[in-house]
């Protein structure tokens, strides 16, 4: 056999190469019928958080104290809550506010995870031991006390939530980077781009981090649903979006009162946080067994 | 003669790295409870001393706290505080902290073991089955039991929980540790309601007290066997990959041999890890559960005090946990060397 | 003379991601009596797959199809799964590659083959069982048996450890030995010496050896017959000695590849090969 012949436009052929990667990624994925169903539930998820002044039924703040504590009937889907309020509404509202901090929690953790560990792993020494005795001092309490005791401190609020479960969320990916950065970064094409002169910022930016990015990406899916329970559970505490907002742990919390008379209060809402996490588990076992390059092919 | 120093003075630098380790961890999480109580907007010396108070109050109580102080020389008062037991008064129950602490960890360890128990036997066979009947019924039904487990918020699973065993079918005691009239005829000896009462002879306790652990703890147990199986499945099924497995049935060795003499015996070393860090996962989980079903354990005593504002209790419960969890995890990683005979030797 | 094993028209195929079946081994029919034979091909030649559907360890997602599969006149396809267990450890044994690999690394040498020799007989006590084992040790001609038996995998250099391999393989005096790649694993100065005591074993007991290898020098040298596979198909059959008139353009090729001490010195040729060579019959 002959070697291939020199490429033309090496651009070219190396986008029509990723195209080809997503492609084949989209067909395996598209074969997992558990994963296809976690798209669809985090899919409907940010459909219902768009739109859903569309599809509310009721005003999710107005309250109708008359009406309070209806059971689940043609006018209110769901029943409705302590203050009248229609359940099925403040649902479908409540669902952005999940939303919401997902988002921020993902947004800022996994790129300062992901810097922190990339750094830490290549460039070695002090440095390397001081991020990871920080890092294993995150790690050493659970990650429900922790948020718990940040957001104590600064006080309760859906950002201030947010940003107590980010201090706990990004020493996961600094490990995770850290090791994949320690693989690669002896590696000999990265010898020869420092012999090329790279200096060690770049050779970060351009080459580790990227071979850094699937574990990550695996990991940040997987802890979407843990994201989704410790919110819950901080709104449930009562540490979360403050009232009037329809933050879905702090509706169970408040449904807790009438569990045993009107069950749907409270019931109804955790049914949503289950769903939504099980979307985000789904998804992430379905991504984690296409891209983990630690994955054993066993066929 | 000289091998036999080497191996000592090897061991002990071994020991001694461990301590090290352990004691920079626990000294980092002081610091980090120290840094978050540093954070509170809330000014503590109002929080002692009341909005009226007059200055000259507020200025000696500013100094008795030691807040002219640079932060270094706060830090180590906190250190040194925590060192000696001092994890500050509680504001509620104006107590020293430690004290709080001692007489609420006990029902959480008692919940939180059980519940690990739970985990455990029910999560290590639903684990080993997965693996070995892959993608047959039993994986599908461990990874379905599982996906649920992590799922589901485990303090919604509570409250339905409570309200199906308990209000709907009467099958289990409602919340609280044993029935209010039973208060009070057990003493406390080791802190655990249900080893007091069976020692003390007192069954009927005993009993009233099992009615009213086995919901929370088969909850708790849940939680950790969704979490225990998926790992023991996934580890299972690396080492039922390996090619020693594949000489153990050369040797004409039964199935059931290979798994648990072979796979198994290999597998319980990362399980031993798998499994602390359950635990501690338990402890945090029981912070929520506790609040559901009244247990008067220190996830309690945080929801509690967290709603009184009770800083020094929230940060101290925090602290105390999360010392509990390093010990845990450290704990596991020296078990780890020990069993694993290709970490024993250290340097190979 | 009885053969020590019949195999007629073996195919092993494995499935693929899009449905369709992959036929890793296409129709393998050779016999074997108490010889060395020597199966030699590549990677991807479904060398060691036959040595695995003899044995009936074929990996669980492989489908296997044979006219006639036999060992010393047992049907293999008819015999129950226990029959094939005690057959398996007790009159076939297999060696592997990598002894880092293939042996327990939480077990000592000494349980592994003490769990062999129970294996076969549930009587033998706890100290005869490791009287055996050491003596077995012995024959692989492990010089510190004693110490040895208390090591773990890891502690264990190449050599030895393939000669602990050996032993616990040839502890229940099996009649048949597969031998897959034993000396790929080791240094080269090792090898000899792994392939004498499999030679020496192998001679005394009277066992049919079955050595699986890429190397064709080694086989040719070692073995008292050849068979060449390719692309799942057994291409050539014949005697080692006789080697050199070797007929298939795959084997002459192979032949005209090895470098041999006082040859040419012109560059050695590379295989071209001829998509006939799939489609051949055997």
């Amino acid at each position: 056999m002959s070697i291939a012949d020199p490429v033309d436009d090496p651009r070219r052929a190396l986008r029509a190469a990723r195209l080809a990667e997503i492609k084949l990624f989209t067909q395996r994925f598209l074969r997992n019928p558990l994963g296809v169903l976690g798209l669809i539930i985090v899919a409907l998820l940010i459909f219902v958080a768009i739109f859903a002044p569309l599809l509310a039924t009721h005003d999710p703040y107005l309250p109708q104290l008359t009406k309070r504590l209806s059971a689940p009937s043609t006018e209110f889907w769901f029943g409705a809550d302590e203050l009248g309020r229609d359940i099925y509404s403040r649902l479908l509202y409540g669902s952005r506010l999940t939303l919401l901090i997902v988002g921020l929690v993902v947004v800022t953790s996994a790129p300062v995870g992901l810097i922190i560990g990339a750094v830490s792993g290549t460039v070695g020494g002090w440095l390397d031991a001081i991020f990871m005795r920080i890092t294993d001092v995150f790690l050493a309490i659970p990650k429900l006390l922790l948020a718990l005791a940040f957001v104590a401190a600064l006080g309760p609020g859906i950002v201030n939530a947010a940003l107590a479960i980010t201090l706990t969320a990004w020493p996961p990916y600094a490990r995770l980077a850290r090791a994949e950065a320690l693989v690669v970064r002896n590696s000999d094409y990265v010898n020869a781009v420092r012999l090329a002169g790279a200096s060690e910022w770049r050779i970060i930016i351009f080459h580790i981090i990227p071979m850094c990015l699937n574990s990550v990406i695996v990991r940040v899916t997987f802890d979407m649903a843990g994201i989704i329970l410790i919110a819950a559970g901080l709104g449930f505490i009562g540490l979360g979006a403050q009232p009037p907002l329809p933050e879905w742990g702090a509706m169970i919390s408040t449904g807790r009162k009438y569990i045993f008379d009107q069950w749907w209060v409270a019931t109804v809402p955790g049914f949503a946080i289950f769903i939504v996490s099980l979307g985000f588990n789904l998804l992430g076992d379905a991504v984690r067994d296409l891209l983990d390059p630690h994955l054993r092919q066993r066929r | 003669m000289a091998a036999t120093t080497n191996r000592t003075l090897r061991v002990t630098y071994g020991i001694g790295s461990w301590l090290v380790t352990v004691a920079i961890t626990l000294i980092g999480l002081a610091a980090l409870t120290f840094f978050i109580g540093r954070v509170v907007p809330i000014d503590p010396v109002l929080r002692i001393v009341g909005e009226k108070a007059t200055q000259d109050v507020y200025h000696r109580v500013y100094l008795e706290l030691g807040l002219d102080q640079p932060l270094y020389v706060q830090f180590w008062r906190y250190i040194s505080g925590v060192l000696r037991g001092d994890f500050g008064i509680s504001f509620q129950t104006t107590r020293p902290v430690l004290k709080d602490l001692f007489d609420y960890f006990p029902a959480t360890l008692e919940l939180s073991t059980l519940g690990l128990i739970v985990g455990v036997v029910a999560g290590v066979p639903m684990g080993v089955a997965g693996a070995y009947w892959h993608e047959k019924w039993p994986d599908h039904l461990t990874r379905v039991v599982g996906l649920v487990g992590y799922s589901v918020p485990i303090f919604w699973l509570s409250l339905v929980g409570l309200y199906v065993f308990y209000y709907r079918l009467g099958w289990v005691a409602g919340p609280g540790q044993i029935d209010v009239f039973y208060n009070g005829i057990v003493t406390h000896v080791t802190g655990s309601i249900l080893i007091d009462a069976l020692t003390q002879g007192q069954f009927d306790v005993f009993w009233n007290a099992i009615g009213h652990i086995t919901l929370p703890a088969i909850l708790l147990g849940y939680y950790s066997l969704a979490y225990i199986s998926r790992m023991t499945r996934s580890v299972m099924l690396d080492q039922l990959s390996r090619e020693y497995i594949l000489t153990a049935r050369l040797k004409g060795a039964s199935e059931l041999r290979v798994v648990m003499d072979h796979a198994l015996r290999n597998a319980a070393i990362p399980l031993v890890t798998i499994i602390a860090l359950s635990y501690g996962g338990l402890l945090e989980g029981s912070v929520l559960v506790e609040t559901i079903f009244s247990w008067p354990g220190i996830g309690n005593y945080i929801y509690q005090s967290l709603f009184a504002a009770d800083m020094n209790a929230v940060l101290g419960g925090t602290l105390l946990v999360g010392a509990v969890y390093v010990l845990i995890n450290s704990v596991s990683d020296v078990l780890y060397r020990t069993l694993d005979p290709r970490a024993r030797e250290g340097s190979r | 003379m009885s053969n020590l094993v019949e195999i007629e028209n073996l195919r092993v195929s494995f499935r693929q991601d899009d449905g369709s079946y992959n036929e890793a081994v296409r129709g393998v029919s050779w016999s074997l009596g108490r010889e060395k034979l020597g199966i030699v091909g590549e990677s991807g030649s479904g060398k060691s797959l036959t040595g695995r559907a003899l044995l009936g360890v074929l990996p669980p997602y492989a489908k296997m199809s044979v006219d006639r599969l036999s060992f010393d006149g047992i049907d293999l396809t008819k015999a129950s799964g226990g029959l094939r267990r005690s057959l398996r450890g007790g009159r076939m044994g297999m060696i592997l590659q990598d002894p880092k690999f293939s042996l327990n690394p939480v077990m000592t040498v000494g349980k592994q083959i003490v769990e062999a020799i129970r294996i076969g007989d549930r009587r033998i006590g706890g100290t005869e069982a490791r009287k055996r084992a050491l003596a077995t040790l012995e024959q692989v001609h492990i010089r510190d048996p004693e110490r040895v038996l208390n090591l773990y995998a890891h502690e264990l250099s190449g050599g030895m450890g393939q000669r602990v391999m050996i032993a616990m393989m040839v502890v229940r005096e099996p009649d048949l030995l597969v031998a897959d790649e034993p000396t790929s694993a080791l240094d080269v100065t090792v090898r000899t010496q792994v392939l004498s005591i499999l030679d020496e074993l192998v001679t005394r007991r009277g066992m049919g050896l079955i050595l699986i290898s890429h190397d064709l020098n080694l086989v040719s040298r070692f073995c008292d017959r050849v068979l060449v596979m390719y692309a799942g198909r057994v291409v050539e059959s014949l005697e080692a000695s006789r080697l050199s008139e070797a007929k298939h353009p795959y084997t002459r090729g192979l032949l005209s590849c090895l470098p041999t001490i006082d040859g040419p010195l012109d560059p050695l040729p590379t295989l071209s090969r001829d998509a006939s060579w799939m489609a051949a019959a055997p």
